[in-house]
């Protein structure tokens, strides 16, 4: 068995829900959302910081969890696909990807759909440039992005009506 | 009179039907099936390329605490691959190494920490032999075997010369030839690779998830290399996030893992790295070609006499039916009269490559597409017209290899990319570093004859209809993200009149769905796509009868409009529900069959050994216009607009066809621009995604989608290929684009802006030596 590892315990707050674990301190932030606590939406597509699959918001900001240590989120405040939908419907983001076939396979599209979360809270009226630069660090290897982009835009034009009919 | 009209779902754009679970987080990969009681699994790999194995020793790991299993080559000597002549692979070396990164060991501990420390006990004693990186090394006079039954590294040389090949050069007006070198790609699929092994000591049963394109192949694998029953083994594939033909044979990750966890007595998850991935990537090999082409003055081309050198690796794979792929694929595009083919598939000591998307054609296609270009620039030809004149003439579509072609839309795709593009108007015109290029491109809808050859149907689908009104289709296709799964469902509700939203699904479980091949070389829709047709069919038959009795009229007089079935338009007729009712009565829950099997016609021709290899029922075409633009300083090259057209047959799902071409187009524009893979005495270097640069989405161009539709008299609703086409087409359409911008035309993949400024510089010299 392996040694004793040093262990933090961790208090932060995973989609809304505030958490006490004690967790290992060499433990990613990626592996403690899918291993510890069974949130396997967040993808693993690499072996660091390449990809973008692992998306998740840390404090309202797009990050990748494979790069980030879970013992230094002490009371942050994470985001992951699993917490978008809205009363257990799709969110407008979610919507525009199924809708628009943003996602084929499937397995890069949490993390991408979270960094356009990320980018629409900071930015909600982007331009096609924005979008690509808000997603540039999402590497998609199916659609060839064109999908993708129309994606974000339903969900733009989505939010912007449901702002004008409110 | 109520108007009710049954539904129509073919020809309709439609999201996934799998598209919730993906976009919500829910859809579930072989990777995220994470019990707690499972041990986690680590591969030892060869440290070198080609060596005689001394010994393995694992005393040491087996005595670390934790570990539950360390298994090597002795846990199986049942070789594994994908075609039954060529199957020389253990899940794990016995014997001798071949290529860095060959699985050696496997350990299965409780925790990743204990495994990996297990990992650094092994001790791997070897003897070390010559390794060879390249084709041409591995040819070389003296070069040893690296498999004893294949003399000087051949794994196999074929050739076929159709027509008068030597005549029809002779007759040639002008002749021009050229040399290419295509870098090996990898498809670096989102999802890397992963399984997760269940064994049931009691029954003596094995439960393996992988993430494969070919579920039922590797069930047969796994029987072989386990030694265990078929029926004692059940092979599910959960969801998988991307294939292009990585893994479109079975690999050694799935038989590891069952191997490691029938030693260990549990359950293993084996989910390899990004850099193992690469490692077992299965792509597409470095190849090398000569091409030359004779043409007449007018453009008409008399003969195409070419030679194809593919860099196999340590392992054959699919390797005979790429190198065969890749001559007879030069079939069915134009009208050839004559043409000659040499093609050598080498052993090497780097990782196999494999199947991937454009499978065998694409650098060949390359290759005579560029050439073809250079030609009609010499003859002072429009590059669309040289297509134009060497077209297929029809009704009756005949080639020397005798392909079966009964649909053939390349003339339209010509049209349509010459009008969207503007070709005419600003060919020419578009000022420095900037041009427009033009190529063509075709594909099979499935190979006609299955690698395994049974006598059972290429493809069954089952549709389940209980007292509740739903239908649920079972289907082994595997979705991979094609859409497979909603291309099946489309068609059964189309034959049904009902809408999708009655049907359900189940797919790729050997315990509860039928059989199926899997999901490579563009077969699935075609052959899945009519089989859950014949289903459908089936099973209105069994409703109408139903009706028809209820309704006290004969069958033939039953309307079915989907939701009602009725006997002439006075009647208020029966609801689908009662339709359903009364179809149970006497008999319970009603399951259908629906069958497809190819033509013998389409087998492929016989004049050559191979040449049921390209033989399909369909074939699809492209034709691609792509504008790019090169920055005179740096020579970077940015693809400015892409105009893709391809006929499809007819477009099942026009979403779902767009979205396969424009991710075929964008997976070409990488293999063109900056893909490949780097060995260094045979230790891959480019095993990442930031090394091996596939595009983002800053660099990545607007496609404009073309679909034509020349519905194929055999094809679901007329239905072909969708998926490979395109990418196959941009490749060249890039390569002439550049040379219409620069005036130099490059020829090896991919073109770098090093290479592209190389070249610049060498033609300069030249221009200035000349005057």
């Amino acid at each position: 068995m392996s040694e004793k590892r040093n262990k933090t315990l961790l208090h932060c707050t995973v989609n809304g829900k505030e958490r006490d674990d004690v967790v290992k301190d060499n433990i990613l932030l990626a592996d403690y959302l899918r291993e510890n606590i069974g949130l396997t939406g967040t993808k693993i597509g690499c072996d660091g910081g390449e990809c973008g699959c692992c998306t998740v918001l840390i404090n309202g900001v797009p990050n990748h969890a494979c790069l980030r240590l879970a013992a230094t989120c002490q009371d942050a405040e994470i985001e992951t696909i699993e917490a978008l939908s809205e009363e257990s419907r799709l969110s407008a983001i979610q919507r525009g990807f199924h809708e628009k076939l943003g996602a084929q396979c499937g397995f890069c599209t949490p993390g991408m759909i979270m960094a356009a979360e990320g980018l629409l809270r900071e930015n909600p009226n982007p331009s096609e440039d924005e979008i690509r630069q808000g997603l540039a660090a999402n590497i998609c290897r199916c659609t060839g992005y064109v999908k993708i982009i129309e994606s974000v835009q339903f969900a733009i034009d989505e939010i912007n009506s449901r702002g004008k009919a409110a | 009179m109520n108007e009710i009209k049954p539904t129509q779902s073919i020809g309709v754009s439609k999201p996934l039907v799998d598209g919730p679970e993906k976009v919500s987080g829910k859809a579930r990969y072989s990777s995220d099936f994470i019990p707690s009681d499972s041990l986690v699994g680590r591969i030892y790999r060869s440290p070198v390329s080609h060596a005689e194995i001394i010994e393995v020793d694992i005393s040491e790991a087996q005595a670390l605490p934790g570990v539950k299993a360390v298994i090597t080559g002795d846990e199986s000597d049942e070789p594994f691959g994908v075609l039954p002549i060529a199957r020389f692979e253990y899940p794990l070396a016995r014997d001798k190494v071949r290529y860095k990164g060959e699985p050696v060991a496997c350990v299965a501990a409780v925790d990743v920490e204990t495994a990996q420390k297990a990992i650094d006990l092994i001790k791997f004693k070897y003897n070390e032999l010559p390794a060879y990186f390249t084709s041409e090394e591995a040819m070389a006079e003296g070069a040893v075997n690296i498999h004893d039954h294949r003399e000087g590294n051949i794994e196999r040389d074929v050739e076929f010369d159709l027509g008068e090949t030597d005549e029809g050069l002779e007759a040639a007006d002008l002749i021009m030839e050229e040399t290419y070198n295509c870098a090996e790609i990898a498809q670096v699929q989102s999802e890397p690779h992963a399984a997760i092994a269940e064994y049931d000591i009691e029954r003596d049963f094995m439960t393996v998830r992988a993430s494969t394109q070919v579920p039922y192949y590797v069930h047969k694998m796994l029987a072989k290399t386990l030694k265990m029953e078929e029926s004692k083994i059940r092979m599910i594939k959960p969801f998988v996030g991307g294939g292009f033909g990585c893994r479109t044979e079975c690999l050694n990750v799935e038989l590891i893992c069952a191997l490691v966890a029938r030693a260990a007595k549990g359950t293993v998850r084996i989910v390899i790295s990004r850099e193992e991935t690469f490692i077992t990537h299965r792509g597409r090999p470095e190849t090398d070609i000569d091409m030359k082409i004779g043409v007449k003055k007018d453009g008409t081309i008399t003969a195409v006499d070419f030679k194809a050198i593919q860099r196999g690796g340590g392992y054959s794979g699919y390797g005979v039916v790429t190198i065969l792929y890749a001559g007879g694929l030069m079939f069915g595009v134009y009208d050839l009269p004559a043409v000659r083919y040499r093609g050598l598939r080498v052993l090497t000591n780097t990782p196999p490559p494999g199947a991937m998307r454009g499978h065998g054609t694409t650098d060949v296609r390359y290759a005579f597409e560029n050439l073809l270009d250079k030609i009609a620039i010499e003859l002072d030809m429009d590059p669309i017209e040289i297509r134009r004149k060497n077209l297929l003439q029809g009704p009756k579509y005949e080639t020397l290899n005798e392909m079966f072609i009964n649909s053939y839309g390349l003339p339209e795709c010509l049209d349509w990319v010459e009008k969207e593009s503007g070709w005419k108007e600003r060919r020419g015109k578009m000022g420095p570093y900037k041009g427009l290029g033009v190529a063509c491109a075709h594909y099979p809808s499935g190979a006609s004859k299955p690698v395994n050859w049974t006598g059972e149907p290429h493809a069954t689908v089952h549709l389940k209809l209980d007292w509740d009104g739903s239908i649920t289709l079972l289907t082994g296709a595997p979705e991979i993200g094609q859409g497979s799964t909603t291309m099946a469902t489309q068609c059964a509700a189309e034959i049904l009149g009902l809408d999708m939203s009655r049907f359900q699904s189940l797919t790729s479980d050997s315990k509860l769905t039928p059989k199926d091949n899997g999901s490579y070389s563009s077969r699935v829709t075609y052959m899945v796509g009519n089989a859950s047709i014949d289903a459908a069919t089936n099973l209105k038959n069994i409703l109408v009868e139903a009706a028809a009795k209820k309704l006290e009229v004969k069958p033939e007089d039953v309307e079915c409009l989907g939701e009602v079935y009725r006997a002439g338009t006075q009647d208020e007729g029966l609801t689908f529900n009662e339709v359903v009712q009364a179809a149970l009565e006497g008999t319970g829950t009603i399951t259908v069959k629906g069958n497809y099997d190819t033509m013998p016609e389409s087998w492929g021709t016989k004049k050559y050994r191979g040449g049921a290899i390209s033989g399909s029922m369909a074939y699809a075409y492209a034709a691609q216009v792509v504008e790019v633009s090169i920055d005179p300083d740096t020579f970077e090259i940015k693809v400015e607009k892409v105009w893709a057209a391809q006929d499809v047959g007819k477009a099942l799902n026009p979403l779902s066809v767009e979205g396969q071409i424009e991710g075929s187009v964008w997976m070409g524009m990488g293999q063109a621009i900056s893909e490949g893979t780097l060995y260094v005495n045979g230790l891959g270097i480019t095993n990442n995604m930031l090394d091996y640069r596939v595009p983002t989405i800053v660099e990545s161009p607007p496609i404009e989608v073309g679909i034509i539709e020349s519905i194929d008299p055999h094809g679901p609703f007329g239905a072909k290929e969708a998926g490979e086409t395109s990418l196959v087409a941009f490749i060249p359409a890039l390569t002439n684009a550049i040379a219409d911008a620069l005036g130099v035309r490059p020829v090896d993949l991919p073109v770098t802006p090093d290479r592209l400024m190389e070249l610049m510089e060498n033609y300069e010299k030249t221009q200035e030596a000349a005057e």
